[in-house]
C-alpha cells in the first residue's frame, strides 16, 4: 500500500479494510491524529487527504492508496497556525486541536467568521467554547477577530 | 487497537466494468465513501464481512444534464453537489440538503449513490430525491434499468437493489416551481435528522418526509387536497394522518408528528405569493 504521507513516499503493509487512522497511529507510529467518538461526529481524527479534511476513523486505507496525506505532523511544529492556537489558548485538554488545525487549513482567503465556523462544524471542542479557536483561525489568516460576547467579572 | 476489522474482506474495484464482474462472480456489500460502512465497522454492527470498494470508480463522479434530465453520478459528494453550478440551478434545495450532512469531513466523503443505498429513513437528500421524482439507474453485468425513486425502498432499510447491482447515477426532470427544505435536528451540523423535509410548490405540491416512517415518504393525500384547494388546516390534520413517526433515542413521535405538521405550514407561508 504506497501512498504520500507528509511530502514522503510511504509503503506499509497492512490489511485493506484497516481503519487509516490505525495505520497512521499503531503501523507507521504518528500519534498527533486523535481517535474521539469513532463515529465520523466529532472530528478529533481529521486529517487532508489530497487537501480535503476527512475523519480517519472510518475510512479504508486502501482508499488512501495513491492519494496525499497530511496529518498534525506534516505542520512540523512550527506552524503559524499552531502558535495561534497556543497563543489565543485555542487548546485546552488538546484532543481536538489537531482535528481543528487539520480541518482550518482547507480554509480559502479571507473567510468570514461563519465561513470559519462553517469549516470547523464537523470538530467538536468540549473545553474552549469555540471562540478561542476561532480568534486563533481569524487571526491567522489576518481577519479581524471576533470580539468576545461578554465579560467574566469576578468580584 | 479497538477497531473490528478482523474477518472483514475488502476488495478494491478500478473501474465500473471491474465492479460489475466481481458483483456477478462474488457478490459483496458496496463501500463509497464509508460515512455510514465504517461506522457500522466501528459499532461492531457490520453485518456483511465482504465488501467491495468502489471509490476508485471516477466514471460515477459526474454532474451533466443530458437533454432537459439533471444525471448526478453514484460517487458525486456533498462537497461537489455544494459547488455544481448545475445543481444550483436546477436543484438548489439539494444544495440546502447537502450543507447540513455532517461537516465538511463528511460531506467530502459521502455520496449520492450512498445515500441512497444505505437506505435510511433519516437520509438527508432522500426527501429532495423523492419530492422531485426523481429516478435511479441501476447496472449490473445484464445492462441497466431504472427505478422510479418512489418504487426504490421496499421497507426499512430495503431496496430493489439485487446483490449484482449498483447504482450509477440518479436521474431529475426539470422541476417546476418552488423549492423547499428543511432539516431538524439537535444542532446545525452533525446531527441526525429528528424530521426533514423537501417540498416543491407545484400547482398540486410534492412534498416528502424523512424521520417519520420507516422509509421516505411521499404524503399524496396532503398533495392532494392543498393541489385541491383545502386549508392548510385541513392539510395539516391530513399530513397527521398520513405520517407514522416513532419514538426513538433521537426524537419522540409526538415531537415528529407536531413538528412535521409546523414544518408544512411554514412551507406553504413560505411559498405563497410566488
Amino acid at each position: 500500500m504506497k501512498f504520500t504521507l507528509n511530502g514522503e513516499t510511504t509503503d506499509v503493509a497492512v490489511h485493506p479494510a484497516a481503519r487509516l487512522i490505525d495505520v497512521l497511529r499503531e503501523d507507521l507510529g504518528l500519534t498527533g491524529t486523535k481517535e474521539g467518538c469513532g463515529e465520523g461526529e466529532c472530528g478529533a481524527c481529521t486529517v487532508l487527504v489530497n487537501g480535503e479534511p476527512v475523519c480517519s476513523c472510518i475510512i479504508p486505507v486502501a482508499q488512501v492508496a495513491g492519494t496525499e496525506v497530511m496529518t498534525i505532523e506534516g505542520l512540523g511544529g512550527d506552524h503559524p497556525l499552531q502558535h495561534h492556537f497556543m497563543n489565543e489558548v485555542g487548546a485546552q485538554c488538546g484532543i481536538c486541536t489537531p482535528g481543528m488545525i487539520m480541518a482550518a487549513l482547507a480554509l480559502g482567503p479571507e473567510p468570514t467568521l461563519d465561513d470559519v465556523k462553517i469549516a470547523l462544524a464537523g470538530n467538536l471542542c468540549r473545553c474552549t467554547g469555540y471562540s478561542a479557536i476561532y480568534r486563533a483561525v481569524m487571526k491567522w489568516k489576518g481577519m479581524p477577530p471576533p470580539e468576545a460576547s461578554g465579560s467574566l467579572v469576578i468580584e | 487497537m479497538r477497531t473490528a476489522i478482523s474477518g472483514l474482506d475488502l476488495r478494491s474495484a478500478s473501474s465500473l466494468d471491474d465492479a460489475l464482474a466481481i458483483l456477478r462472480d462474488d457478490p459483496r456489500m458496496l463501500v463509497a465513501g464509508a460515512t455510514d460502512v465504517y461506522v457500522a465497522v466501528n459499532f461492531g454492527t457490520l453485518e456483511p464481512r465482504r465488501l467491495l470498494d468502489i471509490w476508485a470508480l471516477d466514471e460515477l463522479r459526474e454532474i451533466s444534464v443530458r437533454g432537459e434530465t439533471l444525471v448526478i453520478g453514484a460517487l458525486v459528494t456533498y462537497t461537489s453537489l455544494i459547488r455544481s453550478a448545475a445543481i444550483a440551478e436546477r436543484l438548489p434545495m439539494l444544495v440546502e440538503a447537502s450543507r447540513v450532512v455532517g461537516g465538511a469531513q463528511i460531506q467530502n466523503r459521502g455520496t449520492v449513490g450512498g445515500n441512497i443505498a444505505n437506505a435510511s429513513p433519516a437520509g438527508d437528500s432522500l426527501p429532495v430525491f423523492a419530492a422531485v421524482d426523481a429516478v435511479v439507474v441501476l447496472r449490473s453485468v445484464d445492462g441497466e434499468r431504472r427505478v422510479r425513486f418512489g418504487e426504490f425502498y421496499t421497507g426499512y432499510r430495503a431496496t430493489v437493489m439485487r446483490p449484482d447491482e449498483l447504482i450509477v447515477a440518479v436521474e431529475v426532470a426539470p422541476v417546476q416551481g418552488k423549492q423547499w427544505f428543511r432539516k431538524v435536528g439537535t444542532r446545525a451540523a452533525q446531527a441526525i435528522s429528528k424530521i426533514v423535509v423537501a417540498a416543491v410548490r407545484a400547482p398540486t405540491p410534492r412534498i416528502a418526509f424523512g424521520s417519520v416512517a420507516p422509509t421516505v415518504l411521499r404524503v399524496p393525500r396532503t398533495e392532494s387536497a392543498l393541489g385541491e384547494g383545502a386549508s392548510i388546516d385541513e392539510a395539516a390534520r391530513i399530513l397527521s394522518d398520513e405520517i407514522t413517526p416513532i419514538d426513538d433515542l433521537r426524537s419522540s413521535a409526538e415531537y415528529r408528528r407536531r413538528v412535521s405538521v409546523n414544518l408544512l405550514r411554514r412551507f406553504w407561508a413560505d411559498t405563497s405569493g410566488q
